[in-house]
């Protein structure tokens, strides 16, 4: 670039940070990797700068910073460098789409052509799927430039990510705390500007609550909304794909293009995927009137940090200001979603991962003699320990005898927490709660009681065991400078709904 | 404790992950640990209530049973631990 060049790409982007309101939130040091898709877009539109610039400002980032993060497993520098050339050649024949040239990662369970996949298992350290998760291969025809696969614990067993066999990621924020998890590494590259937005998976909270820790904006939709093929199943029935990203905005772009039915994923829900960008520009201004409910449930939870509680009733205060109606009302099985979900994803996890055996990908061990051995050995070797434990747990509650007692009974209170919010949904519109009871932890300090993070899942878990779409957006900070998010639940097929909701609390749009 | 080592240990076999006698120590405690909390579902009375195995409501999801072309053969191949030409190597089933 001369710096001709420069000088005006610098002006230019001071321009958008300052009309976006951005410039208190982001380092305003002139890099492209601070956009936002909505700026990174235009600019591309208008050519102040390239897809190549984007991208390498991108890479810059991910050099810089991520010995110290650890956000990033396999970093794409070349292949994605030959896609921002192919994405520059499609602006530059007026064919640019909403994500045409904007660098994003994906987690790394999730499959990408030929780009090593490990999910953050080391049985998977040699795997390089040959195809695309429909959700990858959407954002790539739109011209979307991968820039890398994301550290996340290992499967998405966790919520710290510090189940990951290649280290925990660390929080941008304060690098001795948590990103959270389990996509703890793509919320941490959307959150250190290492990419301009990220996709992770949402079982029981994995995009939320890291969005939350590190202060981003997570979508978990409805669950049948986006596709799961190429995913590394996890609990099936619980299973989601979202966007994880810096304002809403950028979330209803990349819902747009991910979104909808799929042949190669019949648990896709068939209906019209809404114009989500114009509906919550439409919606935002008309937050007057809309019944916010406040469970109090999510309120009176062991161990709930105070600033949390106090940034999410600020929250509150400021809806009712907008106009809301504010209605408490209650969840009454919310302490048991915990019990439920913490069955159902062993008892589905401990089917789904005997995939994982060493037989036809990934890494075999062949110590032993017996067929018995290289299971035994392959699996043991692969999967660090809390895999183990949730496939042991899900082995002994599905074994018979147990069945019945175990996900049988599980499955028959997630009918009630169902229930619960078909019938709360029947007084108000969405539901507003911490997404997490606490900022992000020290890495290590809950390492050793697992039920410990379990029980932090509670604000989660709820939403996913009932298939409902819940966003998570940055509410503010606490004390320490540690990102709070705030938590909007909707009907099903609500994504509209709640990220409106959502764009009305969050300092940035 | 809900569960003992040998439970582990007859679990562990049955999920084909070998364990450390010291693993197994670790998760009998924790999963007991897990299990014991799990007794929270028994004040639930869900009599009568259908258990929710799936969300959507879909049922019989068809699509047209029409034959695609697959290119990954090769590659899909060369995913594989242990080859001899074209084939999968394993090891014996029976001794």
């Amino acid at each position: 670039m001369t710096s001709l060049i420069k000088q005006r790409t610098n002006r230019n982007i001071s321009n958008y940070i300052r009309k976006s309101g951005l410039s208190g939130y982001l380092d305003t040091t002139m890099k492209l990797n601070i956009l936002t898709i909505t700026q990174a877009a235009e600019g591309l539109r208008k050519k102040e700068f390239t897809s190549v610039e984007l991208t390498e400002s991108c890479l810059r980032q991910i050099k810089k910073r991520n010995k110290d993060i650890n956000a990033f497993i396999t970093v794409c520098d070349v292949s994605a460098l030959d896609e921002a050339r192919k994405a520059d050649e499609m602006i530059a024949k007026g064919e640019g789409k909403p994500l045409t040239g904007i660098p994003f990662a994906v987690k790394d369970a999730i499959c990408t052509a030929n780009i090593r996949s490990t999910g953050s298992a080391k049985i998977l350290d040699n795997y390089t799927p040959p195809f695309d998760a429909t959700v990858v291969k959407k954002i790539r025809d739109e011209g979307g430039v991968l820039i890398g696969k994301t550290n996340c614990d290992a499967f998405g067993h966790g919520a710290s990510n510090e189940n990951s066999m290649y280290g925990p990621v660390k929080n941008p924020h304060d690098l001795t705390k948590v990103a959270g998890g389990s996509s703890g590494g793509s919320a941490a590259a959307v959150a250190d500007n290492m990419c301009i937005f990220s996709i992770g998976e949402d079982t029981g909270g994995s995009i939320r609550q890291p969005a939350s820790l590190c202060g981003i904006v997570g979508l978990r939709p409805t669950y049948g909304r986006n596709s799961r093929y190429g995913i590394m199943p996890m609990a099936s029935s619980l299973d989601t794909v979202g966007p994880m990203t810096k304002t809403v905005e950028d979330m209803a772009i990349v819902m747009e293009c991910i979104a909808g039915s799929d042949p190669l994923d019949a648990t896709t829900i068939m209906d019209a995927v809404p114009d989500y960008v114009n509906e919550v520009k439409g919606q935002r201004s008309k937050v007057k009137g809309l019944r916010i409910g406040v469970p109090k449930e999510y309120f009176t939870v062991d161990g709930m940090d105070p600033e949390v509680k106090a940034i999410t009733n600020e929250k509150i205060k400021r809806l009712k200001d907008l106009g809301c109606e504010i209605v408490d009302v209650s969840l009454p099985h919310t302490k048991y979603a915990i019990a439920v979900y913490y069955i159902v994803v062993p008892c589905e996890d401990s089917s789904n991962l005997a995939r994982m055996d060493g037989i036809r990908y990934g890494v075999r061990n062949t110590e032993g003699r017996t067929l018995y051995d290289m299971y035994a050995k392959s699996r043991a070797q692969g999967f660090p320990e809390e895999v183990k434990r949730r496939i042991l747990i899900g082995t002994y509650a599905l074994s018979a005898g147990y069945y019945d007692a175990y996900y049988k009974k599980a499955q028959q209170v997630r009918t009630l927490i169902r229930q619960d919010f078909d019938d709360v949904f029947q007084k108000v519109d969405v539901l507003i709660t911490p997404t997490s009871p606490f900022p992000a932890f020290g890495i290590g300090e809950k390492a050793n009681d697992p039920l410990a993070l379990y029980l932090g899942d509670i604000m989660v878990s709820p939403a996913a065991l009932a298939g409902i779409p819940a966003i998570s957006v940055p509410a503010g900070k606490t004390k320490a400078g540690l990102p709070v998010g705030v938590q909007i639940m909707g009907p099903r097929m609500a994504e509209g709904l709640v990220m409106s909701v959502g764009s009305r609390l969050s300092f940035v749009f | 404790m809900s569960i003992s080592i040998d439970e582990v240990r007859k679990i562990a076999q049955l999920a084909r992950i070998e364990l450390t006698p010291e693993e197994q120590t670790r998760h009998a405690a924790t999963i007991s640990a897990v299990l014991d909390y799990m007794k929270i579902l028994n004040e639930v009375d869900t009599t009568g209530v259908e258990p929710t195995f799936q969300v959507t409501g879909l049922t019989n999801v068809y699509r047209e049973d029409v034959v695609v072309e697959s290119k990954l053969g090769k590659k899909l191949i060369e995913q594989m631990p242990q080859v001899e030409g074209e084939e999968l190597v394993v090891p014996g089933v029976f001794d």
